[in-house]
Order: C-alpha cells, then structure tokens, then sequence
C-alpha cells in the first residue's frame, strides 16, 4: 500500500490521455511548434480576429436556424399568433421565418443574433483590410493573402445576400427584384441568366431554394475554404509588427501563442459573442413581420440593402439617367451597365493593388515591419480616395434617408452626391497627402532637434531660446526608421529600348515618390545634438555666471 | 277687328315677370330635390351659429390666403368644395396655418381649440359639399389586421414605408410617419388627399376597408418591435450604422484595451 505513495505517479489520467494521443498522431510536436509561435502585440492586429470570431457566430447561430427554417415558396396561410398576418396568404418560407420569429423558443433572438454577427463580420473584414492597406501590410511576402482575404470580403458579401433574400418578405424580395433587373440589364446574355438562376421568370417559385443551397452550403463551404488558406498563409508568413527598437524585417517580436494568445484570444472570442448578444437582445434587426409577405406589386418606402451591398445599391441611384440608348431593337441599359462597370472596376483595383504598388517600386525585398500610414504619403492618400469613393457610394445608398430625416430635397441630395463621387476622392487625395507629408517633416524636425522643452531661456547677450529636449533613443527609433523610395526613371532594356511600359512605370513612380521627406540621418542628428551642446553649455555658462 | 286680334295677343307687362318667376321657381325646387337625391350623405347638422363662428374665424385666420370668400388666391388653392374632413386634418394636426411656404407644410403645434375647428369646417362644409368628418363607426379600430396590413402595403407603403416610419418624396416633400397619427387624421387623409397624397375614396377603398387598414395601423401604434428597440424603423440604414458604430465601435475600444502596454 505504502509504495503508491512513494512512487511518483507515473500515469495520471492527462498525462496518460497525452502520451496515448502523442504517440498516434505527434500532437506533441505540432503544439510545440503551434505554441512557440508568436505574435506582436497591438489593438490594430485584433481586427480580424473580430471577424473570425463573428463567423463563428455566424456557424452556430445557422445552424440553429436551419433546423427550423422550410425554404419552399409553396403557398400557405398564416395561422401564427402575429395578429396583423393572420391568415394571410404567403410563402411557407416567410411563414417558417415568422415562426422562428414568434413560435420557436430563441428563435428571434438567434436570428437577430445571426444578423447582427453578419453585419459585423462584413464590417470587421473591411476594417480589418483598411489596417492591412494603411499599414503595407499587402507587401511581399503576403501579396497572394491579400487576394485570398479580398476573396473572403467579396464572399461576406455574397454570403450576406443569399441570406437577406431567404426570408420572402417584400424587403428580400425587393432586394431580389433589383438584382434581377441588374441581371436583366447586362447585353445579351443577361435575360437568360436571369431565367436560369429565378427557373423562369421572376420571382417563381424556385429562388429561395436556391438561395438557400448557396447559403448554407457552398458560400459558407467557400469561406472556411479561404479563412483556412488565410490562417494558413498567415502562419506561413508570420504576423507583422510595427517599427521600434529590435523589431527588424527578419524577426518577429512579440508573446507567444501558448499561454499568452490562447488566453487572449479564447477570452477575446467571448466578448465578441457577448457583445454580439447583447446588441442582439435589445435591438431589433429586420422586423420581417412589418414587411408582409413578398408580392411583386408593393414596393415599400426605405426599402434598402443591408449595409455592405449599400454600397451598390448607391451606384446604381447616382446612375445618370437618360444615357440609355438603343441599338436596333435592342436597348443598352447604360444606368445599369455603368454603375456595374464602376463597382467591378472599383474591386478589381482592390484586388490587384499589391501588385501595382510592386512594380511601381520595383522592391523585391521581403517586409514584415509595417508603414506608418504617414510614411507612404501616396499610398496613404490613394487608400483614403478609395475611402472616401466607397463612402460616397454608401451614402447614396440612403439618399432617402438623408432627405427626409435632415429635411433637404431628395433630388439636390442626389446630385451633390453625384458631384461628391467625383470629386470629394481628390479632394481626399490632395489633402491626405499633404498631412502625410506634413507629419513627415514634423517627425524630422522632431527627430533632428528633438522635442520643445517649452524651457524660454535668455542669453547674456539677450538673445531668447527654446532648449529642445533630445529624444530617449527608443522614441527615435519609430521616427527615422522607414523606406525611402526615390522616383525611378525610364531605363532601356537590353536591346538598348525605353520601352512603353517602362515610361508608365518611370511616371508612376514620379506620381507615387516626388515629394517625399527622407528620414533624418544619423549625422544630421549627430549634427543637431552637437548645436543642441553648444547651446546647453552656454545657458550654463550664463546661470553661472549670474549666480 | 285687327285691332282687337292684336290687343288679345298682346302680352301684359306683368306676364314677363310672372313667367319669370315660375320658371325659376320649378328649376330652383327641382335643383334642390335632384340634389338631395343625388348627394351620398347629409352633412352633419351645423347652427347658423357655429358657420358664423367659423366664417368670423375664418376671416380672420385664413383669408389673407386663401381669399376672404374661401375662392382662393396666387398663394394657397380655393376651399370651396374641400370638405369638413379637409378643414379638420389640415387644423387639428397644426398643418394650418401654415408658417411658411415651404415643400410642405409642417405638422406643428395646434392653433385652435376643437369647438372653433369645428366651427371653420361648418363654415367650409357650408360653402359646397366635400369629403365630412368620418363616421366614429368607422374609427374603431375593430376591422380585419391581415386585410389592413395588405391594403397598407400595396396602396400605401410606397410612400409612408411598410412600418409606417415614413419615406421621401421628390423636391423635399415627404410622406410623414404614421406612428402617433389618430384614427380619425388617417381616415381624413385618406379622403381628402393632403398636400401630395392621393385620394382614396370610397371607390378605391371602402369605408370598411379603410377601417382595417387603421386598425392595422393602430396594432402597430400600440405593438412596438418584439425585437427590442426598433431604430426608428428605418431599416437597413440604420442597422448598418449601429453594427458600425455601436458592435464595431464596441469592439474596438475593447481591442485599444486588450492591446494596452500594461504600465
């Protein structure tokens, strides 16, 4: 009996569980390698994390919804206890979301809890590749994660809208009606597209099961597909870090996965779930029992996307009209092809501009230490045009909203905002720039003559001056340690040619680098502290002096 | 001879005022008895008193615009023929008088008590028949939701959004919110076709039907979003700005927090 004690428990029930799985499938190994991983510490790196989390959400609360929504557009009557609706005839789709609404237990607060999660899991990817625009992270090595997470914003979006229009009611239909007539309005081919996906002419009887399919299974299959290719690039390349003392292009500083980020992050994930659950709990997101059920007749006042298709919807109200023209018998729906042409156009220069930025500057090195925004001033002020074109776009969105609730005419809201389109980007541009620029030089001079001390000193000989307090050697790190590029120019190649695309390149990198404010050098600094030292001794000298 | 055949021929001078008379007498009885056959309701029993009161109250608040005999001028339409209803939607929401010429005319605070609104549609109703006060029976709240509801949407969301939250119009006008609009305010617009509103007379929507949809408009009054707060019901707009600001915004502050360098 006394040797139990005596001897050291050898198998204890987890150690036991952990060996036997070690020795199968070496989880040993991959938690070594997993848990050493570390990562850099900043509120901006979070981001994505949002995004995650709220996909996972996203999963749960489905599946939920699933076991109780019927996605048949075969006629019923409403015999439910919301009174307004009873007996009304409708979709048993409609019918079967009212009852998630009002019979099932949690089933109102699963679907407010599913919609606000996918609202924020579109926002928090947008924010999140703001960040990574703003901060260069998109540069070598992680040109290709960039496409993969712009993949994975585009999919939010579709995921966002299959769900929308499950429902059948006269929103989701109105929504539906309006991508049928985008459809319809592509040259050609665009009837029988239409035709196809609807299974005759809309609204029929099959679209909701279709859209259905594609919501729960392929767009979703999709997502975890790229969320995987992500993560896993991410792991690959190792996460950024912003500029500072030891952090360099070649290593990473930061905690490691175990325990730190397990801890982080598993608390992180419920407060994002709790956060998600209490908006959930108090505010009502689609009241589908105010919409009635969908009858292509009614369109109701305020009728609008959810908030990242807005941005479409937009486009398409600040469409000039009466550009339409016709050739033959056919028209050419110019009001619907062109905000159709901008809005891809828009995204595909999204997705390719890690590669423009590359080959404008040419740099093949590898960079893991992040810009400050202020430090790649063009770059900077084409994100915020980008910014402020996508907002303008937005904002048209609501140009009803905005009328009525801030008592203007809806139609001189429509062309200022027209106007914004065009022009607020470059105004957004030019003033970005110079800010950029701005902070530039006031990190140079603070770099260089250090920080105003606010100490008024007057020499013997009369003469005022402020005494500039030098910089602690880590606070200077962050301000002179940046890329500089210079404007390139033309070069011919071998065959002794300027070719074409090189005069483009020579252009854009005269665009991009031509004003710039290079990074104080260390003997400008050393110059500086040296003047700095001069000015001290004297001011010595002088209280000497006086004493 | 002659002259006697022309003396009996001779009509008196009496007999032009005599035939005059009858004939205006048969067309004036015969005017009113066709048209008492011929109106659809009797306007509700008014004193000479009460259309005094109204006239009085009428010149003095409302001709500078609208004419001292209700004809009408270059700022504001003729009256005449508008209706009760009409006097008492337009007054007893504060839309008149109007403050200012505008897009449209503001619901603001009332300016009459209810016995001179009254008064100043007798006297309105008193100058031609037009739309009257609906009848209570119809004011009940006690008609059909589901019927109300599809009437709603299909006549009427368009313009005033399928909650009742209201909508744009072009040129700054706006079809306003219908959350805190009485019974009797949303049958008289009904009839009477405010501002930009189209009529929807007993043709289109009978007395009936019209019942249904205010009783579908008073069981959302009465029945606030299940859902919690309802942001105005404004929709989408709305919803987008609270993930962004409230969720996200949230968030974020929480990521400052996370991400803090702990002193």
């Amino acid at each position: 009996m006394s040797n139990t004690s005596t001897t050291p428990k050898k198998n204890g029930f987890l150690a036991g569980t952990a060996n036997y799985v070690d020795e199968r499938v070496g989880v040993g190994g991959i938690l070594k390698e997993f848990g050493r991983k570390i990562f850099p510490d900043h509120w901006s790196f979070m981001l994505g994390e949002v995004a995650l989390y709220s996909f996972l959400v996203l999963l749960l609360s489905g599946t939920f919804l699933t076991f109780f929504f019927d996605p048949s557009m075969a006629e019923t009557i409403y015999e439910g206890s919301y009174a307004p609706l009873k007996g009304a005839h409708m979709s048993v789709a409609y019918s079967s979301s009212l009852d998630i609404s009002f019979e099932v237990r949690g089933g109102l607060l699963m679907r407010q809890v599913h919609h606000w999660s996918a609202l924020l899991f579109v926002a928090a990817a947008g924010l999140h590749m703001l960040r990574v625009f703003f901060t260069g992270a998109f540069r070598k090595p992680r040109e290709l994660n960039w496409v993969v997470g712009f993949v994975l914003f585009v999919l939010g979006m579709a995921a966002g809208f299959t769900g929308y229009s499950l429902p059948d009611d006269l929103l989701s239909g109105n929504g539906l009606r309006i991508i049928d007539g985008m459809m319809k309005g592509v040259p050609f081919v665009g009837t029988s597209i239409s035709a196809g996906l609807f299974g005759g002419e809309f609204p029929g009887t099959a679209i909701v099961g279709r859209l259905y399919s594609l919501h729960i299974m392929l767009v979703p299959a999709l997502i975890l597909v790229f969320l995987a290719l992500h993560l896993f690039m991410l792991v690959i390349h190792k996460h950024t870090h912003y500029s500072g003392p030891g952090k360099k292009d070649t290593n990473v500083v930061g905690y490691p996965l175990m325990p730190v980020y397990v801890a982080k992050a598993g608390g992180f994930f419920f407060i994002v779930f709790g956060a998600i659950m209490l908006i959930a709990t108090f505010f009502t997101i689609n009241p589908i029992w105010n919409y009635g059920g969908y009858d292509p007749s009614p369109v109701s006042a305020g009728t609008q996307p959810d908030w990242y298709i807005g941005w479409l919807d937009g486009a398409l109200r600040l469409a000039p009209t009466g550009i339409e023209f016709m050739i033959g018998d056919y028209t050419v729906s110019t009001n619907i092809l062109l905000p159709l042409v901008v809005s891809l156009v828009f995204l595909a220069i999204v997705a390719v501009y890690p590669f423009i930025e590359n080959w404008v500057t040419g740099d093949k090195r590898e960079h893991h230490v992040l810009d400050r925004p202020r430090n790649a001033p063009t770059r900077t002020a084409i994100g915020a045009a980008g910014v402020t074109f996508y907002a303008v776009l937005w904002a048209g969105a609501s140009t009803d909203l905005i009328a009525t609730n801030f008592k203007m005419s809806l139609n001189q809201v429509l062309v200022s905002m027209q106007i914004a389109l065009i022009v607020l980007p470059f105004v957004a541009f030019f003033v970005t720039k110079r800010i950029c620029l701005a902070l530039q030089r006031k990190d140079r001079e603070i770099a260089i003559h250090g920080r105003e001390s606010g100490r008024i000193v007057r020499l013997p000989h009369g003469e005022y001056i402020e005494v500039h307090e030098p910089l602690e050697p880590h606070d200077l790190y962050k301000l002179v340690d940046f890329k500089d590029y210079k404007p390139t120019l033309a070069r011919p190649n071998a065959q002794g040619k300027i070719t074409f695309s090189s005069r483009i390149r020579a252009s854009l990198s005269k665009f991009y680098f031509e004003d710039r404010i290079a990074p104080a050098t260390q003997t400008e600094i050393d110059e500086a502290a040296h003047h700095n030292h001069e000015i001290e001794a004297e001011v010595k000298k002088a209280i000497e002096a006086s004493k | 001879m002659m002259k006697k055949k022309i003396n009996g021929m001779r009509r008196s001078p009496k007999a032009l005022g005599i035939v005059l008379f009858a004939g205006l007498l048969a067309v004036g009885t015969g005017y009113t008895a066709v048209n008492a056959a011929v109106s659809p309701k009797v306007q509700s029993v008014r004193t000479a008193e009460e259309i005094a009161l109204g006239k009085k109250l009428f010149l003095s608040n409302c001709s500078s615009c609208h004419g001292k005999n209700a004809e009408g001028t270059a700022n504001a339409p003729s009256l005449i023929g508008v209706g009760e209803a009409s006097v008492d939607f337009q007054v007893s929401t504060g839309r008149m008088p109007g403050a200012a010429s505008g897009p449209q005319l503001e619901v603001k605070p009332v300016q009459f008590t209810e016995e001179q609104t009254s008064a100043m549609a007798a006297y309105i109703g008193s100058l031609a028949d037009g739309p009257s006060i609906p009848d209570a029976a119809y004011l009940q709240a006690n008609g059909n939701p589901t019927v109300g509801g599809e009437l709603f949407r299909i006549n009427c969301a368009m313009c005033h959004n399928a909650g009742g939250a209201g909508g744009a119009l072009t040129e700054g006008k706006y079809a306003p919110n219908l959350m805190k609009s009485s019974a009797k305010t949303i049958y008289e617009a009904m009839v009477t076709g405010p501002q930009n509103m189209p009529v929807f007379n007993e043709a289109n929507i009978t007395p009936e039907e019209k019942n249904d949809i205010i009783t579908y408009l008073t069981y959302l009054q009465n029945n606030r979003s299940v859902g919690g707060e309802e942001l105005g019901n404004l929709g989408p707009v709305v919803e987008g700005l609270l993930a962004w600001l409230g969720l996200l915004g949230l968030l974020v502050t929480i990521t400052v927090w996370l991400g803090a360098k702990s002193n």
